[in-house]
């Protein structure tokens, strides 16, 4: 790993004018994807700014439409939470089958949705939750902040404080975990909102998208046989060397009917 | 940068490049080898130290965090010549075959057991997802960490009265 500056700034202004000021700077939170990044010399940045030390990005409150939760928050924390668990259980859920325990206690739900990684767990719960992206200067939907392959719709000094999740009806998470990263094969979160059913798929290739195949068939049977046959284009799926398309595809619908499934639990 | 913190309950303070890994800087600054580096991916364990009371993969940590903070390392369990219960519970249960892994099993059996003092078969198994042995194959360190559970309840309730 090159050497880089160590920034640790106290507030979020003072973070994003460092971001804004210090050439070839990147913004650390947790570090689970970034530190693997830079021990692989797959990226080499100047500086890294510290985010860990802004005040009041840790919290999880619960807000009179669902949960408010902050940038910093620990997917272990998101795991633990009472708060969580009641109002939104599939979320605690799913922050609690992320990586590992160790990763758990370092990684970061805004750190995840920065990085978009195409197989993360995060970004297909706040997509099918219809949640916002909160930054230092706006509120992002969340169907506009995914753009795809580890590309989201943040600027270059732009960083997220917070996500607030509208409380669905019920929700459910699945997903088929690769045995050595951890990270979903295929991984599928359903959610019966105020605004119908939403579902997103993590994992499918090049990050996550809405599958309105599964949508509709579930607003007419929100159901695990509605959509445990339902068999998508295998085009639309990546191949690697952990799964083909026309498996990954397979998945699709197996996890659907097993979210559909933990959805009614 | 001069880094100072809490190592095994000692203030100790490090002046490391910033770039410094938590394990490069306790196995070549510190002289505590104990924390082994295996993959060096975060994924197989062996690097697992607690920092304030949980469990992290140190080769995916870097040393700036440690400031103000608390690192306990395998090194810092034993209180003289007297094992920690989940260490002695390792050794008993035989827990351990060629050893390698065995520091990040034992420091993250400490914050499994810390969190749920009564964990089953299950909750262990799920608890050494990032943890590896390529020897044993996990049922005699799933007995170790059930026994070393067990006495630390112990030593607590014997510590209490």
């Amino acid at each position: 790993m090159r050497d880089f500056a160590y920034h640790q700034p106290a507030t979020v202004p003072d973070a994003v004018a460092l971001l804004g000021s210090v050439s070839e700077s990147r913004p650390i939170a947790g570090g689970m994807t970034l530190l693997p990044t830079l021990k692989n010399r797959l990226a080499s940045p100047s500086a890294l700014i510290d985010l860990a030390g802004l005040p009041g990005l840790q919290s999880i409150e619960e807000r009179s439409f669902g949960l408010a939760i902050g940038a910093l928050a620990r997917h272990a924390d998101v795991a633990r939470s009472r708060l969580v668990a009641t109002r939104i259980p599939a979320l605690a859920r799913l922050a609690g089958s992320i990586g590992d325990p160790a990763v758990r206690h370092r990684g970061t739900i805004g750190g995840s949705l920065a990085n978009n990684d195409p197989a993360a767990d995060y970004p297909a719960a706040a997509l099918a939750l219809g949640a916002r992206i909160v930054t230092n200067r706006r509120e992002i939907p969340a169907d506009d902040f995914f753009l795809g392959l580890f590309e989201t719709a943040l600027g270059p000094d732009e960083l997220i404080t917070g996500v607030v999740f509208p409380a669905p009806k019920r929700a459910g998470y699945a997903k088929l975990r690769n045995p050595a990263s951890r990270y979903a094969v295929v991984g599928v979160f359903v959610a019966e909102t105020a605004n119908g059913i939403r579902v997103a798929m993590t994992g499918a290739g090049n990050g996550v998208v809405r599958v309105p195949e599964f949508e509709q068939a579930l607003a007419t049977s929100f159901a695990p046989e509605a959509v445990a046959h339902l068999r998508l284009a295998p085009d639309d799926f990546a191949s690697d060397m952990h799964a083909e398309a026309a498996y990954r595809a397979h998945l699709a619908s197996v996890m659907a009917a097993r979210a559909v499934a933990d959805a009614l639990a | 940068m001069p880094i100072s913190f809490t190592l095994n309950g000692r203030s100790r303070t490090a002046d490391v490049p910033s770039s410094t890994l938590v394990s490069d800087l306790l196995r070549d600054h510190m002289n505590l080898t104990g924390t082994h580096v295996g993959c060096d991916t975060s994924q197989c364990g062996a690097c697992v130290v607690l920092l304030d009371g949980e469990a992290v993969k140190s080769c995916t940590l870097l040393a700036p965090v440690l400031a103000g903070r608390s690192l306990t390392t395998i090194e810092g369990l034993a209180k003289g010549e007297k094992l920690h219960p989940m260490q002695e519970a390792f050794h008993t249960q035989h827990g351990l075959q060629c050893g390698f892994c065995t520091p990040g099993m034992v420091m993250t059996a400490i914050d499994l057991v810390n969190h749920n003092p009564v964990p089953t078969e299950a909750e262990i198994r799920e608890g050494l997802e990032g943890n590896i042995c390529r020897c044993t194959g996990y049922q005699n360190i799933v007995k170790a960490i059930q026994a070393g559970a067990a006495a630390m309840a112990a030593s607590t309730t014997a510590a209490a009265a």
